[in-house]
């Protein structure tokens, strides 16, 4: 699994999504935004997920707030992985993530950089990090589809 | 003499490995191994003596109340209290709870002051909110010096001619300071004043003696001091508990009750006790505090000072530690390393074998303190040894915190 990284890259790669997000943003026109706030109650983290939606593509999806190394990488990369793919396909990633997350077979090309947390199961304590912003956006995707359902 | 070793080996715990290595617990500020006299005291009641107390005519149940009595007789001998002033809880923030509804609410009016610490627990905290909420009276929070530490002096400048009750830690859990306890009850009572401890963090480290520190209540929980879960201790001073109303009503507190409404308590401490006592928590309890009879309080205080010392010593020389309770007598160490998240370092203490506790400690008041979102915590009880402290200082040198994360 992930035979491709090194260490030093994913160390890298966690690293600078930690230190230099890149969806990391102070939002000032929130009203235009689907906002979703996330807090672990055994880690720091607290964190807001703001999302923006054309008809089915995602327009924006940033982040904010206080966050270890893991929230901090992992809701940044999704981030990325997201913008400009539609509902649905946001969701298959998210949910391929999941399975990777919990130890199951996954589709690895698609997670692209995230296949960095492939070892996170490993730290039991640390699964609620990994995947709390991947939570956040997937009930914000599906409560918008219930939303234009009903 | 105080062996470590020897007193290792009564703890089944320290066969457990974590992350196949192993296991250091320094997180005995959340909670403590238990000795196996405690666990085969809880299996005694399981095994040979099952049957509830109070309520039958056989030997069982004579039995069983025997050790309770007897529990209650040896944690008043404990604290230097009376056995009728021994509550029977299922852990501090149960005993808290019952203070705070059995006497706050019934005693505290509109515009009566209740002065707390902003080092304080979540149970010493919420329980006063919901009491000033019902009662109209108002909290105060008390404040700390900037290292961290609660003064008389402070106390005097916060107390009002309003104020009614001072809810305080007899040692915050985050910072380990202990609190001038006796000066402040004096000064408490002085102004009529009564003072409600919480104990958690300092029973079962200290001498306690409840009639010297002439505090009114305390609150403490067994399972930090070798026990069981779910068993706890409120302490109250006799006249304070005959005042006292019950929290939980139902069966095993009232005398009589008839079609009437006509209804008669018991008396303390069985009125506060509504419900079946957990009995196999009682057991534990005993043989917990026998445990710790045993070894002698004033040995568990000296060596765990010397513990923390040693480790003190050690964690100053890593340049990139930051210790923000220096000074703190109890043992206890909140720290931080430079660049790292707290939970991250203490993810990567997981992966070598060694428990702290990362985060706010259920203090949450206190960041705006700390200036700090987060804190490792590392807490020592009397098992713990310098061996370990060292197998700390090592892992706290290593600085590639991610390694736990790479696909090996």
């Amino acid at each position: 699994m992930s035979t491709t990284l090194s260490n030093e890259m994913i160390k890298q790669i966690m690293l600078d999504h930690y230190q230099n997000p890149t969806y990391k943003k102070k939002i000032s026109d929130r009203q235009n935004y689907i906002v979703l706030h996330a807090r672990s109650h055994n880690c720091i983290d607290n964190i807001h997920i703001y999302l923006k939606t054309n008809n089915n593509i995602i327009q924006q999806c940033f982040w904010d707030g206080e966050a270890c190394v893991i929230t901090a990488s992992s809701t940044d990369i999704m981030c990325g992985l997201v913008i400009n793919k539609t509902k649905k396909e946001a969701c298959q990633i998210i949910e391929e993530y999941f399975k990777m997350i919990e130890e199951k077979k996954f589709k690895e090309d698609i997670l692209q950089e995230a296949i960095v947390f492939v070892n996170v199961s490993k730290q039991l304590a640390r699964v609620k990090c990994a995947t709390i912003g991947f939570n956040a956006l997937y009930n914000m995707i599906k409560s918008e589809a219930e939303k234009n359902n009903a | 003499m105080f062996n470590v070793n020897e007193i290792r080996k009564k703890f089944p715990m320290f066969k457990v490995k974590m992350q196949g290595k192993r296991l250091v617990f320094f997180d005995n500020a959340a909670t403590t191994f238990k000795p196996i006299t405690v666990i085969n005291n809880i299996n005694k009641y399981y095994v040979l003596q099952t049957s509830n107390s109070q309520r039958g005519d056989y030997d069982l149940c004579y039995n069983v109340d025997k050790t309770i009595l007897e529990t209650r007789g040896l944690v008043a001998k404990f604290i230097n209290a009376k056995t009728e002033e021994i509550i029977f809880t299922s852990g501090t923030t149960m005993s808290i709870n019952l203070v705070a509804f059995g006497y706050g609410m019934y005693f505290l009016k509109s515009g009566d002051e209740i002065l707390l610490t902003e080092a304080e627990h979540a149970s010493n905290v919420l329980p006063w909110f919901n009491i000033a909420k019902i009662t109209g009276a108002k909290i105060k929070f008390i404040p700390l010096t900037k290292d961290g530490r609660l003064t008389i002096k402070n106390v005097k400048k916060t107390v009002s001619k309003n104020t009614k009750i001072i809810a305080i830690a007899l040692v915050t859990n985050v910072l380990g300071f202990y609190v001038p306890i006796k000066e402040i009850t004096l000064f408490a009572h002085s102004k009529n004043i009564i003072v409600i401890g919480d104990g958690a963090q300092y029973v079962p480290h200290k001498r306690t003696n409840v009639l010297d520190l002439d505090i009114d209540f305390l609150s403490f929980s067994a399972h930090k001091m070798c026990g069981p879960t779910g068993i706890g201790i409120l302490y109250g001073k006799k006249m304070l508990l005959e005042k006292m109303n019950p929290f939980l009503t139902g069966g095993g507190m009232n005398d009589s009750f008839d079609i009437k409404k006509n209804v008669v308590y018991l008396d303390p401490p069985e009125k506060f006790e509504a419900g079946t006592l957990n009995i196999a928590g009682i057991f534990g309890l005993k043989a917990a505090i026998e445990f710790l009879m045993k070894i002698g309080m004033k040995n568990i205080e000296e060596y765990e000072k010397k513990l923390r010392c040693y480790a003190i010593n050690k964690m100053k020389k890593n340049k990139n530690i930051v210790i923000y309770n220096m000074g703190a007598e109890a043992p206890i160490i909140t720290f931080n390393k430079k660049n790292v998240f707290a939970q991250d370092e203490a993810t990567f203490l997981n992966s070598r074998g060694i428990a702290v506790r990362s985060g706010k400690h259920c203090a949450k008041m206190l960041d705006a303190f700390l200036k700090v979102a987060a804190t490792l915590r590392v807490s020592f009880c009397f098992y713990n040894t310098t061996e370990e402290i060292d197998i700390l200082i090592d892992a706290l040198k290593e600085d590639n915190f991610l390694d736990v994360y790479y696909s090996k």
